[in-house]
């Protein structure tokens, strides 16, 4: 399958007076053409920080190393006038901060004209206020919805005109961050499905689906990827990680689920006792070797990044315990 | 629309009724009778014997107690008040007497409004617009947030003073006081308009020099909010560019800032009363203070009832006005 994202060795700091805060710190995975690549991991772990650095790199961000690979292309350290119109053509993000992510004092149908038109000066201001309601209609908004500002919306409504705004330019890679997490059930299920249509519609190709409720991904991830303090922990298809999780964490985080698709209202899993580590100064080996029950190699544990290794194929593991040809794990 | 309308009228009408009788209560509630102030004024000028000198006294009292109608019980004087204000009978000047209160207000008004307005006016426009450079340019930013710092920061006739020493004692070519020469009389002639204008460029430089501070830092710590906000972050992460992200954030940056246009302009008819005591300028502000110096009681009062007014005014309008500039509040009041 073709890769239409390869991220490796990604490192993303937040620059803040105490230090460096190493929210994303080394991250290898990559994402197929036409896929749903679900990330999951405790609020805090990096998810944000991942999706919003992939698009738009920005102060307090800095970029610490790595490289994200789209479509071919390096992007991580493009120039800003360049990876402009690489955004929303080609890599685009339903923000975590959806609820307000549009000005109040615009007009939806402005914010619409006004960001496309940055992209595409010849489109008639008439044909994107048609594309958009139509786009409107096909998540069950009325064409009123132009004509009103973000205040007037429901925060539904403002989840899906976000959704409409972002996927506008049929962008490639979808970035969606937490979008059903401010959702009550109902709607929860109906952002799922509208992001299905999308892509069946082929307005996105492949979708970065981040969520810290690992339940929501059952429905709608091909694969997932589990994340803990700043790093990668498991990357799998979706049925192998819910039913045969292998890191520690991992386990836990299934098994602290209730059952399928009971979402979970804590931002902190209740289900693994502890607390993950300060991204500030995080420890020097594995960052889950604090809470973890199994502790393979207490040594090599608290002093060594364990590596992200293709385990079985398609199956990556950062543990101790799965390195190649090492199956000591119960 | 309506509703919110009605609303606020109310509202503003029983401000108006409270701070009016205020202004009322205020004077009379002072220790000391002013009338007494001015018999003995006059009969410190007048000269002859000791008991003719109190009755002329006696006389005096008596008569400018009615001229003032100081005379009658309090809540009479009060009835008359209101029906006063709505005649525009704001009583007779004590200190300028009996020239009456409103042709004083009414002939220092036009100073004011062709002073303070302009200078209001364009000390915000270009305030804003420099505030906004000096949010996006850092080198601008160093050079000019200390330098605006130290203008808010400078007491409005600390600036005057000075520029009436380099223009007026220094380099003797502006004049110094007044609105325009003893020698000329106000007319729609270009002598006059020069010297009134020579008059006018020093007050004017001074609130506008020092008013731009404010509007200037205001407008680029509202623009660095906002160009922190999640819709810029949003719109930053959809490929806009910074023109058309700061054009947004000015749009919001511009809200606060024209409350405080609106809430100054309302302060026009009060004057800028440093400024105008610098200067000797002749608006309300410099009227007010001589009515201070003078315990003109009656001068005191028609003062603060125009600025009253100005305030309310101004106030009204904010609201109105932010009907139509910020979708937030007309959508708050014609839903609710
Ligand atoms: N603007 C910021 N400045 C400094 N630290 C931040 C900022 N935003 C997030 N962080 C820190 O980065 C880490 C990852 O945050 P985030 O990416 O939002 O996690 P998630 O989306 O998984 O909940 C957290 O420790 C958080 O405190
Ligand atoms: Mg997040």
């Amino acid at each position: 399958m073709a890769r239409l994202l390869d991220v490796k060795e990604y490192k993303v700091y937040y620059q803040t007076l105490k230090g460096q805060i190493r929210a994303v710190d080394g991250v290898n995975f990559f994402v197929n053409a036409d896929e749903v690549f679900g990330v999951a991991g405790e609020s805090g772990c990096g998810k944000s920080t991942l999706g919003n650095s992939l698009i738009y790199l920005k102060a307090p961000m800095r970029y610490a190393g790595g490289n994200v690979i789209l479509d071919g292309m390096e992007i991580s350290r493009l120039p800003d006038e360049i990876m402009k119109k690489m955004r929303f053509e080609k890599i685009s993000i339903i923000p975590q901060f959806a609820m307000d992510a549009m000005s109040p004092t615009k007009k939806i149908k402005n914010i619409v004209v006004d960001l496309v038109r940055e992209h595409d000066k010849k489109m008639s201001e008439k044909d994107i206020i048609d594309l958009a309601i139509k786009r409107f209609k096909m998540v069950g908004l009325s064409e009123n919805v132009m004509n009103m500002y973000s205040i007037e919306l429901s925060g539904g409504m403002k989840q899906r005109v976000v959704m409409v705004i972002s996927t506008l330019l049929n962008p490639r890679l979808l970035i969606a961050d937490e979008i059903t997490s401010a959702l009550d059930v109902s709607s929860q299920k109906f952002s799922v499905e509208m992001l299905d249509e999308f892509k069946e519609k082929k307005f996105v190709s492949s979708v970065i689906f981040i969520t810290h409720d690992i339940s929501v991904l059952y429905q709608i991830a091909d694969r997932i990827m589990i994340m803990y303090a700043g790093h990668v922990v498991e990357i799998g298809n979706t049925e192998d990680i819910v039913s045969k999780p292998l890191h520690p964490y991992t386990k836990l985080l299934i098994s602290s689920l209730p059952k399928m698709g009971v979402q979970f209202s804590q931002n902190r899993l209740t289900g693994i006792p502890g607390y993950p580590p300060n991204l500030l100064n995080p420890p020097t080996g594995c960052r889950f070797y604090d809470r973890c029950p199994l502790r393979i190699d207490p040594q090599k544990c608290k002093n060594e990044i364990p590596p992200l290794v293709e385990y079985m194929p398609g199956r990556y593991i950062a543990c101790w315990a799965y390195t190649k040809g090492n199956d000591k794990n119960g | 629309m309506k509703k919110y309308l009605t609303r606020k009228i109310i509202i503003y009408l029983i401000t108006f009724f409270i701070a009016a009788s205020l202004d009322w209560a205020i004077p009379r509630l002072m220790p000391g009778n002013p009338v007494s102030l001015i018999v003995s004024r006059f009969a410190q000028a007048s000269s002859g014997s000791a008991s003719q000198a109190s009755l002329v006294t006696k006389q005096m009292f008596d008569y400018f107690m009615q001229a003032f109608q100081l005379n009658i019980p309090w809540w009479e004087q009060y009835a008359l008040f209101w029906r006063n204000i709505f005649t525009g009978n704001l009583g007779i000047s004590m200190y300028l007497y009996p020239e009456p209160v409103i042709n004083i207000i009414l002939s220092a008004v036009p100073y004011d409004i062709l002073f303070l307005l302009p200078s209001i006016l364009l000390s915000f426009w270009v305030g804003n617009r420099i505030g906004a450079w000096a949010a996006r340019s850092k080198k601008a930013d160093n050079i000019l947030l200390p330098t605006f710092y130290i203008l808010t920061s400078v007491p409005y006739f600390w600036l005057g003073i000075l520029l009436v020493w380099i223009f007026g004692t220094l380099l003797r070519v502006l004049p110094m006081s007044g609105a325009f020469s003893y020698s000329m009389t106000p007319s729609f002639t270009f002598a006059f308009i020069f010297d009134y204008l020579k008059h006018w460029i020093l007050p004017f430089l001074s609130l506008f020099i020092v008013s731009l501070g404010g509007w200037a830092i205001g407008m680029r710590n509202m623009i660095i909010y906002e160009l922190e906000s999640n819709y810029s972050r949003y719109m930053g992460s959809l490929g806009a560019s910074q023109r058309l992200i700061r054009k947004y954030s000015y749009r919001n940056a511009i809200l606060p800032q024209v409350t405080g246009l609106a809430l100054q302009l309302g302060t026009i008819v009060a004057g800028a009363i440093t400024t105008e005591i610098v200067f000797s300028y002749p608006g309300i502000g410099y009227i007010l203070f001589e009515g201070i110096m003078n315990k003109d009681y009656p001068l005191i009062q028609g003062c603060f009832l125009f600025i009253i007014v100005g305030v309310l005014l101004a106030n009204f309008v904010i609201d109105i006005l932010y009907m139509f500039i910020d979708p937030r509040v007309r959508i708050a009041y014609t839903e609710g």
